[in-house]
């Protein structure tokens, strides 16, 4: 048996990995990018600080979510309690193939929500009252960071282990 | 459940009402100023700008007097004082303060002019301590820096470069001028970027002497005192010591106002109101002896207008039903539940004239929605008790914030009620507590279903809410058309939609795709299968031909119909969106429990019981925070983009009526008008 039969752990393990260090590193990104234009408005407005909070914290999901299908991923595995199941190396690939989705697409919509953001922190600088509309530009791009999570949870539900 | 009738009413009165009238508009508030448009021969307007900005101006007065008093006695507030709202004061008393307007915006002149002295002082003081720190290298002077030495011998102070010894300045003299032997150099102080000298030298070699020491860079102090430096500094900190005394004094003197703030408040606000007042009666056009005043009123508000004007005044009320261009704004009217979500509308935009008000409709989804979002019954009750204990403590708060609380707070309820449904109590409290302080493991069964072990069947739910919304929205667009008499647009763009759209839905649920993820096969009867293959057949044929009806040549029409067809993809991707529901759902749950599990890491004992108390209290508080705002954000979008986006335009004009905008009171009118 080489060692090569006995990884199954090892992927399932770097698809939680994945899906928690991608989708959290886009969060970053964007809540980082946000967060500048947010410091920005605060200087000039300081009673703006609850508004623009808000909308530093949009990109924020992503890495919930990354979080949440590393949990789900985690406990699949057996490995929050209890002993760690045995994997083979076919189930670990599908588990690691599962998590991708969120990871990537929380990366990338991460960051670029993170920009709407700021470009919605810009409304609400200058318009407070539309501080509703601003709020819906930043939560369209997070609807694909929300149909990724989709797939990555029912597929990791989905494999039987 | 709808939006308010408006109604133009124009008064025409004598001149000598005309302040008594406009007043009593404005206390009414119900009265939105629009003054038709050209004035006529013999009317013309008045110019109220000086006034109305001299109002401004004292407003501004009191306004930053009452800064001042923050700054030096700060008011003491509560960190729930936003949420009181406006002070009400007794109109006699309002105008008890308002007698006394003239001592009271003295007071404030005054205040302003104490604020500025303070700050002209504190300058002053600046400006002193930067001399300390010009004299202070020359503390161990021990004669007045411009003493010029006696009959014989000349003193030079001045500046080095940095690193100058005195060897070097001996070398440097002997180098370039031998001849000259009577010099004394001594340092009086020298730090890293320059030394401070003091060179005697004969009177008569002054000049050489100072030539030969600027070649190394010597220059004279910039500043220099007509006393011995130390008693020059200490003269300084005397007069930054006086300085500092009187600014305590001045700042003394602003505390001692502190019972005036109440009164600059009123006084505020009291100019604010005049100073609207004189911009309307601005726009009024006058004749000699008569005013015409017009607006729009809410067709129920105009009787008390009648009888607060008309009956007691000598005027001539008219009202009139709008004009077909006219453009009126919008004042919704909904019952107490689904008011609450007005401004959720209004931040997406009224409805406009003739649309449909679809608050009460979308209150029912928004709070469902919103419910299974956050999905969580230990949460759910938390903000609407929160939201109620605030509702009842602060009856007096703005009346947005009241609203969105009260929408707060029955989102709450809407989200236990999930929660009891999926079972979520702060996650899996309950079976964590248990199993690890208690030994056997207890679990709250949920009332429906737990997602987490079911997602699939939540996913299909969640769609099928989606789709039940979407065909609402269809629906209103609908009635809309049929309101409007537009039988052939609703028979086309509606009618048609529901047809392919209900024909789809029974040919795909029986399908395969569909047994797979919903995890039962459902079969109907032979002749539901052949009705929807005729349904989904019919509309499409029908959509091809129909959509395009304006136009008239026949291959562009045709396009057209299929190009709307292709809208199909439009309606999945909505229905699609729908999965946020479960999605986020999920999300609360699983953060909650991973939080759980995290604070149940140490176990039974008293370490792990303080661990699990920390983790717990700071864990839940963030999720909830975080997922509350999620549920917002992606309820409003649901109710924006793919419900508002079926049937909704909005882009009215709000309703502002000419009232009495005060910033910091409420006048509590004694005779009721209504």
């Amino acid at each position: 048996m080489s060692i090569w039969d006995n990884l199954g752990l090892v992927y399932a393990l770097l698809g939680a990995a994945i899906a928690v260090f991608l989708a959290g590193a886009g969060s970053a990104i964007g809540v980082g990018i946000a967060g500048q234009a947010a410091a920005g408005v605060v200087t000039e407005d300081p009673s703006k600080f609850a508004k623009v909070l808000i909308m530093q914290l949009l990109p924020g999901t992503q890495g919930i979510y990354g979080l949440l299908v590393g949990f789900l991923t985690l406990s699949k595995i057996g490995l929050l309690g209890g002993g760690a199941a045995q994997i083979d190396p076919q189930t670990g690939l599908l588990i690691l193939a599962a998590c991708l989705p969120i990871g990537i697409v929380g990366l990338i919509s991460g960051k670029h929500q993170g920009k709407t953001s700021a470009a919605a922190i810009g409304i609400v600088a200058k318009k407070p009252d539309q501080f509703g509309k601003a709020m819906l530009f930043p939560a369209m791009v997070e609807t694909y960071a929300i149909l990724a999570l989709l797939i990555s949870i029912l597929s990791v539900t989905a494999i039987q282990v | 459940m709808a939006v308010l009738q408006m109604q133009r009413i124009s008064i025409c009165a004598l001149k000598k009402d005309r302040k008594a009238i406009l007043e009593k508009i404005q206390a009414l508030g119900i009265m939105e100023m629009n003054q038709i448009a050209d004035v006529d021969d013999g009317f013309e307007k008045m110019d109220t700008m000086e006034a109305k900005v001299s109002f401004e101006r004292k407003a501004q007065l009191a306004e930053s007097a009452l800064t001042v008093l923050e700054t030096y006695e700060p008011e003491k507030k509560s960190m729930l004082s936003s949420l009181e709202g406006k002070k009400l004061v007794e109109k006699d008393a309002f105008n008890q303060v308002v007698s006394e307007r003239d001592t009271v915006i003295e007071t404030a002149d005054l205040l302003v002019t104490y604020s500025k002295e303070i700050a002209e002082k504190k300058a002053g003081i600046l400006k002193l301590e930067n001399q300390i720190e010009s004299l202070s290298p020359w503390l161990a002077l021990d004669v007045p820096m411009d003493a010029k030495g006696t009959k014989k011998v000349a003193m030079l102070l001045g500046t080095m470069p940095g690193g100058t010894t005195l060897e070097s300045v001996y070398e440097q003299i002997a180098a370039k001028a031998p001849e000259i032997e009577a010099v004394d150099v001594q340092i009086i102080s020298s730090d890293r970027d320059a030394a401070y000298l003091a060179v005697f030298c004969l009177r008569q070699e002054e000049a050489q002497v100072e030539e030969v020491l600027r070649s190394g860079g010597f220059s004279r102090p910039a500043q220099s005192v007509g006393m011995i430096p130390e008693e020059a500094k200490e003269s300084l900190e005397e007069e930054i010591q006086k300085l500092k005394s009187e600014i305590a004094d001045t700042e003394d003197a602003i505390r001692g106002y502190k019972e005036d703030r109440e009164k600059l408040k009123v006084i505020s606000d009291y100019y604010r109101i005049r100073a609207e007042k004189y911009e309307v009666l601005g726009t009024l056009p006058q004749s000699q002896r008569t005013f015409v005043i017009s607006g729009y009123v809410p067709a129920k508000a105009v009787p008390a207008i009648q009888k607060a004007i008309g009956d007691r005044y000598d005027c001539a009320v008219d009202v009139e039903d709008l004009k077909e261009d006219e453009e009126p704004p919008t004042l919704l009217k909904n019952n107490s539940f689904s008011s609450s979500v007005e401004s959720v509308v209004a931040s997406y935009g009224l409805p406009h004239k003739g649309e449909f008000d679809p608050t009460t409709i979308m209150s029912f989804f928004y709070v469902f929605f919103f419910g299974m979002m956050l999905s969580d019954a230990a949460y759910g009750a938390i903000i609407a008790i929160g939201c109620l204990i605030a509702l009842k403590k602060f009856p007096r708060m703005s009346k947005g914030m009241h609203e969105s609380l009260k929408m707060f707070m029955f989102c709450g309820v809407s989200t236990m009620v999930w929660g009891i449904l999926f079972g979520g109590y702060f996650g899996d409290v309950v079976d964590v507590v248990s199993k690890t302080f208690f030994g056997h493991p207890v679990t709250i069964k949920p009332l429906w279903f737990a997602p987490l072990n079911d997602p699939m069947k939540l996913l299909i739910y969640s769609m099928a809410f989606g789709v039940i919304h979407l065909f609402v929205g269809l629906g209103i667009k609908g009635y809309m058309e049929i309101k409007a008499g537009k039988i052939l647009d609703f028979f086309c763009d509606v009618v048609l939609w529901y047809a392919f759209l209900i024909g789809l839905l029974l040919m795909l649920i029986p399908s395969e795709i569909f047994a797979s993820i919903a995890q039962a096969q459902i079969t109907f009867p032979p002749a539901v299968n052949v009705a929807a293959k005729v349904l989904a057949i019919g509309g499409a044929v029908g959509l091809l031909l129909m959509s395009g009806r304006a136009n008239k040549n026949p291959a562009l029409r045709l396009a057209l119909g299929a190009y709307d067809i292709y809208n199909i993809t439009g309606w999945l991707s909505d229905v699609l969106s729908y999965s946020r529901l479960l999605a986020l759902g999920l999300a609360t749950g699983v953060i909650a429990s991973v939080v759980n599990q995290m604070g149940s890491m140490l176990g039974k004992s008293v370490a792990g019981v303080i661990l699990f108390i920390v983790v717990f209290i700071i864990g839940h508080a963030m999720n909830l925070a975080i997922n509350l705002l999620g549920a917002y954000v992606h309820t409003n979008r649901l109710q924006f983009v793919e419900f508002f986006g079926k049937f909704y335009e909005g882009g009215g004009k709000p309703f502002e009526p000419f009232e009495s905008d005060t910033k910091y009171v409420t006048i509590q009118e004694s005779e009721n008008a209504e």
